[in-house]
C-alpha cells in the first residue's frame, strides 16, 4: 500500500497516537488515533470514496471539515457519514457509498435516546469564536453547552501552521494550532462547560429550543433550551465552476490544509493552486514544506491578491505565478491527471489558443470563502448579503445579536474575517450574552465597550482589513435600529 | 468548455447545462431553480452551489441577489438518522 504519511516536516512534528485497525470493505486499515477516517484511507491511497446516484460520478476528498457531501460513507452500517469529521476506532467497518443510502439495510428497533437540557448559554461551533465565548462565559460562571461537529475542537485553528500577529491578549506569537490546543484544554477545566464533540445542530426550534445530533459510541438526541445561543458554525470555502471540477483531486485548498498540517498526510505529488490571495499563497508554500511540488498558481485578476511577502517567498522557491489566468479544465477517468490552465482577457473571457497543460493530481482551489450561515437563516434572522463579508450574513448588532433575540453570532458566520477577530467577536457576544442573563454588573458592561471600540476603531482599521470592515458595517445596527428591524422594518 | 462536464450542485449533480437550460425556460431565481433543479437539496443544503448559481443567474438576469429570492433554509440542516426522531418525548 502506499504511503503518503509525512514523516519529516520543516515546522511540524506529527506525533502519531495509539495504533488502530479498521475494516474498509474487506481490507484491514492501520491508522492511528486522533485520525479522521478519511485521513487514514487518504494516507493509504484511497482517492474515490463514493459515486453519485445519479451519473455514477467518483467523489473524493473536497472540503475536509463537514461541510459538502463529497465523502459521505458507510459506517458501522450507518449511511450518509462524513468520515473527514468522523474519528478512526478500532474495528469499525467502513464502505464506500454507491448513490443513495440502502433503506433496505436499516437495523430495526433502534432508537436513540432524547435527552432535554437546560442551560444559560448554548454555544454551536468550537472554533476560535465559539471557544473563546464559551471560556469567558464559564469564568463568569455561567452554565455552558458547547457543540462541535468536528470530533477535535478548535475549528480551522488546528491546521494553522503560522504564528498569529498582534497582541498577546490574543496570542500573538503563537502558532495557530498551539493556540487550539490551549484553549480546548482550558475549556475541558471548567465543571459549567459540557462539551459534546461530534454533536450536529440541525435545527432551531420554537421557544430557542436547538436540536442536536451527538453521533459517536453513545448517540443522543439532544434538545437544548438556551436562555442564550451563540452559533459561530465558521465558513465553508467557495466553488468554481469548470470542466471536471467534480473529479477526485480538485479539492478546497483548505481541504489539502487540513490532510497536511492537521494529520501530515500528503495531499498529492503536484499540484495547481488556483487563488492568489493571501490562503492560495500560503498553501502553496505549505504544500512545499510538505513535500508537494507546486506547478502554477494561477490568479484571474491582473495582480496578485495577497501579500507582496507571501508570493516573494514560494517565487524564490521556484512556484511559477500567472495572472489573468483560471483553470478552464481538470482531466482524468476517476481521478485528475491533468489541469488546463488558460489566459483571461479584462472581461474575464478565456482568449483562445493561451491553453497550458500541466500534469498534477491536484487542483486547489483557493477563491475564497463564504460564511456557513444556514443556522441564522432558519432560525428566521433577518440575513443581508454583503459581498465584502463573503456572502449572506445575519444582521447584528453592536454586541453581536441577530434579529432573533438572544441568538448571536461571532466568528466568520458573522462575515469572513480572520481568527483574531473571531476572538474577539466572541468574547463580545459573550459578554454581551452575560449581561442578559444577569451575570454581569458594571465591569462587563465596560469590557465590552471597551472591546467593541478596540475592534472597529483599532484593530479593524489596518488597512489589510478595511474590506471586511466595510462589509460588516452594512450589516452593524444598534438596539434601537435592531428593535425596528425585529418589528418588520427593513433597513 | 463543455457545460454537461461543469458540476454546479455536486450533492444533486446538477451540471451547468442544466442550469441554463433551466434559465433559458424561465426559471430565473433561486427558489424556482430550487424546487425544478434540487439545487441547494442535498446534504450540504447550498453550502457550495448557492452562491455559484446566483453568479450565473445575475450574469443571466441582470437582477440583484434581493430579486432572486433566497430558498427558505428548513431543519434539519444536517443528515440525521430517523432513529434520532424515534425516541419520542420522555415528559
Amino acid at each position: 500500500m502506499p504511503d503518503y504519511r509525512i514523516y519529516e516536516h520543516p515546522i511540524l512534528d506529527f506525533r502519531r497516537g495509539r495504533r488502530v485497525r479498521f475494516y474498509y470493505r474487506d481490507k484491514v486499515i492501520e491508522a492511528y488515533e486522533g485520525e479522521s477516517i478519511l485521513a487514514a484511507l487518504y494516507a493509504v491511497g484511497y482517492r474515490v470514496f463514493n459515486r453519485s446516484p445519479k451519473l455514477g460520478l467518483p467523489r473524493g476528498a473536497y472540503c475536509m471539515i463537514g461541510k459538502c457531501s463529497s465523502c459521505l460513507s458507510i459506517v458501522d452500517g450507518v449511511p450518509n457519514t462524513r468520515i473527514c469529521i468522523e474519528p478512526v476506532r478500532e474495528g469499525i467497518h467502513v464502505e464506500p457509498q454507491e448513490g443513495l443510502a440502502d433503506i433496505r439495510r436499516a437495523r430495526k428497533q433502534e432508537v436513540v435516546e432524547t435527552v432535554k437540557v437546560e442551560t444559560d448559554l448554548l454555544v454551536v461551533g468550537g472554533g476560535p469564536a465559539g471557544l473563546k465565548a464559551a471560556l469567558v462565559a464559564a469564568e463568569h460562571g455561567a452554565d455552558v453547552v458547547l457543540v462541535n461537529d468536528h470530533f477535535v475542537l478548535g475549528g480551522q485553528l488546528v491546521k494553522q501552521t503560522h504564528k498569529f500577529f498582534g497582541s498577546r491578549d490574543y496570542f500573538g506569537g503563537t502558532r495557530g494550532f498551539r493556540i487550539a490546543e490551549i484553549l480546548s484544554k482550558k475549556v475541558k477545566e471548567y465543571s459549567n462547560v459540557h462539551v459534546y464533540t461530534n454533536g450536529f445542530a440541525y435545527g432551531y426550534f420554537k421557544g430557542g429550543v436547538v436540536g442536536v445530533a451527538v453521533h459517536g459510541e453513545h448517540p443522543l438526541n439532544l434538545l437544548v433550551k438556551a436562555k442564550t445561543i451563540i452559533a459561530a458554525p465558521g465558513a465553508a470555502e467557495k466553488g468554481l465552476d469548470f470542466e471536471g471540477n467534480y473529479l477526485p483531486g480538485v479539492m478546497g485548498a483548505g481541504g489539502a490544509q487540513t490532510l497536511m498540517n492537521q494529520y501530515g498526510v500528503r495531499p498529492g505529488d503536484k499540484a495547481v493552486v488556483i487563488g492568489s490571495g493571501n490562503v492560495g499563497l500560503i498553501i502553496a508554500y505549505q504544500l512545499l514544506q510538505a513535500g508537494v511540488k507546486v506547478e502554477a498558481l494561477a490568479e484571474i485578476l491582473p495582480r496578485i491578491g495577497g501579500w507582496f511577502v507571501h508570493a516573494a517567498k514560494i517565487r524564490r522557491l521556484g512556484v511559477k505565478i500567472l495572472t489573468r489566468h483560471s483553470i478552464v479544465r481538470a482531466i482524468g477517468s476517476d481521478r485528475v491527471e491533468k489541469a488546463v490552465l488558460q489566459a483571461y482577457d479584462e472581461r474575464f473571457r478565456p482568449i483562445p489558443g493561451t491553453e497550458k497543460e500541466f500534469d498534477v493530481d491536484l487542483v486547489l482551489i483557493s477563491i475564497g470563502l463564504q460564511p456557513d450561515t444556514k443556522f441564522f437563516a432558519q432560525a428566521g434572522a433577518v440575513m443581508k448579503w454583503v459581498p465584502e463579508a463573503g456572502g449572506l450574513v445575519p444582521i447584528r448588532t453592536w454586541g453581536q445579536e441577530t434579529s432573533v433575540e438572544n441568538l448571536f453570532v461571532a466568528g466568520d458566520a458573522s462575515g469572513i474575517e480572520e481568527a483574531t477577530t473571531a476572538f474577539i467577536e466572541g468574547e463580545i457576544a459573550a459578554l454581551s450574552a452575560l449581561l442578559k442573563l444577569g451575570l454581569g454588573g458594571k465591569e462587563v458592561e465596560e469590557r465590552r465597550g471597551k472591546l467593541i471600540d478596540f475592534l472597529w476603531n483599532e484593530y479593524r482599521m489596518a488597512p489589510v482589513v478595511r474590506r471586511a470592515r466595510e462589509g460588516k458595517l452594512k450589516v452593524t445596527v444598534s438596539e434601537e435600529e435592531m428593535e425596528k428591524i425585529r418589528m418588520g422594518e427593513f433597513p | 468548455m463543455d457545460p454537461r462536464k461543469i458540476i454546479i450542485c455536486r450533492c444533486e449533480e446538477v451540471t451547468l447545462a442544466d442550469v441554463l437550460e433551466a434559465i433559458e425556460k424561465g426559471y430565473t431565481d433561486l427558489e424556482s431553480l430550487k424546487r425544478y433543479l434540487r439545487i441547494g437539496m442535498g446534504p450540504c443544503q447550498g453550502t457550495h452551489c448557492i452562491p455559484i448559481v446566483l453568479r450565473i443567474l445575475r450574469r443571466a438576469t441582470g437582477k440583484n441577489v434581493e430579486e432572486l429570492m433566497l430558498p427558505t433554509t428548513r431543519p434539519p440542516l444536517h443528515p440525521v438518522q430517523a432513529k434520532y426522531f424515534l425516541g419520542g418525548d420522555k415528559d
